[in-house]
């Protein structure tokens, strides 16, 4: 199912593990910090095209760090 | 806890049958496993729950009321090791811990392991593989692919990074084995801790007074966590021992046990020597339909939960078994058939919650490498005997294979 509209991405670095599966599911999307390893959004705002890879990193955060609203 | 008799509850750790390295478990076993969450019985007699659904595993191990710290009364134990001896012994071993004591160390090692950072690696990894197949051809047929690439590959490149002298690896893979194995005497298992816990203790004392630079882990976690009083030494020897153990036995096993199953149907072989592009999807399937955690991860149930109808109160000892979670018919199509092409990113081989894998971009990484180099470098790869006649571990921690005869 492809996302019609652009969604707001959701971080929480405490409880990021830094696993990295955000960075591998949307690359565009999410990076990780250089000294800790935790998430950093890319942008907060998510065009409808890249819409799927973020909903795919929400449900594959091992620690539920990420969140859509 | 009702309905059966505590002494007809399926008994845990469930094994590999000898001559199917591919099935989680014995049939037998599995068809009594009907519900997501079940109660078994421990070797040491303790009863415990043991999760086997895919979604009710990720919630649990979301769920921050668990504990992965056997130390605490009631741990479900797998063996029967005993209790850590001293805090010594525990400290550094962040698999082993909780909350802010677990968050503190694993921090200090992701930056290391992340995707960016394994990628200024992969040159060094694409020289290991090519080395290890250069000095394998060059000897010839027949080979262990095990003792030749599967085992020293990964073990090379663990050693790089930490910066572990590769030349000590007899002691060190002797020792990471024994650590696994749960056939031998806990005293045994508890020597080789102490023998690698001291081997690394004498490098880092090394490391700490060497006045060159080096670049390599340990030697950074000196420079910027030692030296600046974040962490003491024996927390640098705990890291170190987790992750040398980790790094060897985990891929190798996955390196040796995905060329047998790839070679059982060669066109497999030839796809990706035709298109190593696909390779990642192929990694990740292999990681679902292979997850050699093949025993689950225990945990310790801390505040009361519900999952799948059932309550877990705090006390309980829980096990998420991931092999079957990885074959789960609600996760996945057709879960028992091996499928290279099929979407598998949400399986659970590097578990979930966060003690996930912190290594797992390394491990995908040289698996890739790996597999794709294997088959391009040996189009003629086949087994030098009957495919139900190559030697498992099946009483590791870590599920593998003990040789994989080869010929080309």
């Amino acid at each position: 199912m492809s996302g019609e509209r652009a969604v707001r991405v959701r971080v929480d670095r405490e409880r990021c593990c830094g696993s990295g599966n955000c960075v591998l599911a949307a690359p565009e999307v999410f990076d990780q910090d250089d000294a800790d390893g935790l998430v950093l959004l890319r942008r907060a705002e998510v065009p409808p095209e890249l819409a799927d890879g973020v909903r795919r990193a929400v449900d594959l955060c091992p620690a539920g760090a990420l969140g859509l609203r | 806890m009702t309905g059966t008799a505590f002494e007809e509850l399926p008994a845990a750790p469930f094994l590999t049958p000898p001559r199917d390295p591919f099935l989680p478990m014995e049939r037998a076993d599995r068809r009594r496993l009907t519900a997501p969450v079940t109660r078994v019985r421990l070797p040491n007699g303790q009863p415990a729950w043991l999760v086997t659904g895919h979604a009710e595993i990720r919630q649990l191990l979301r769920h921050p009321g668990l504990s992965a710290d056997a130390s605490r009364p009631g741990f479900p134990l797998l063996r029967p090791l005993p209790p850590p001896r001293s805090e010594a012994d525990r400290q550094g071993l962040f698999i082993r811990m909780d909350g802010e004591e677990h968050a503190r160390l694993r921090r200090m090692l992701t930056a290391e392991f992340m995707i960016k950072s394994i990628r200024r690696l992969e040159p060094m990894i694409q020289r290991t593989v090519d080395e290890a197949l250069d000095a394998m051809l060059a000897a010839g047929p027949p080979a262990d692919l095990v003792t030749s690439f599967a085992l020293p590959v990964p073990s090379m490149v663990i050693c790089h990074l930490l910066g572990v002298p590769y030349e000590d690896h007899a002691f060190f893979q002797a020792r990471s084995r024994r650590l696994l194995d749960q056939t031998i005497p806990a005293q045994e298992v508890l020597a080789a801790a102490d023998e690698l816990r001291d081997y690394l203790r004498t490098l880092i004392d090394r490391k700490r007074g060497s006045a060159e630079r080096h670049d390599d882990l340990l030697s950074r976690l000196i420079r910027e966590r030692v030296a600046t009083g974040e962490l003491v030494a024996n927390e640098l020897v705990g890291i170190g021992l987790l992750l040398l153990v980790a790094g060897h036995e985990t891929t190798a096993n996955m390196i040796a046990l995905s060329t047998l199953l790839l070679l059982r149907h060669p066109g497999h072989l030839d796809r990706l020597r035709a298109e190593p592009e696909l390779a990642p999807g192929l990694v990740e399937e292999l990681l679902r339909y292979l997850t050699i955690v093949r025993t689950g991860l225990p945990r310790l149930v801390v505040t009361d939960l519900e999952l799948a109808g059932r309550t877990l109160r705090a006390g309980d000892g829980v096990i998420a078994l991931l092999p079957l979670a990885n074959r789960d018919h609600a996760a996945f199509v057709d879960p028992d058939d091996f499928d290279p092409y099929r979407e598998a990113h949400q399986h659970l081989a590097f578990g979930f919650g966060v003690h996930q894998c912190i290594g797992q971009p390394l491990a995908r990484a040289e698996l890739r490498v790996a597999l794709v180099e294997l088959a391009r470098r040996l189009p003629g790869l086949r087994l030098a005997v009957p495919g139900d006649r190559v030697p498992a571990r099946e009483h590791s921690v870590v599920y593998g294979l003990a040789e994989l005869p080869v010929t080309w």
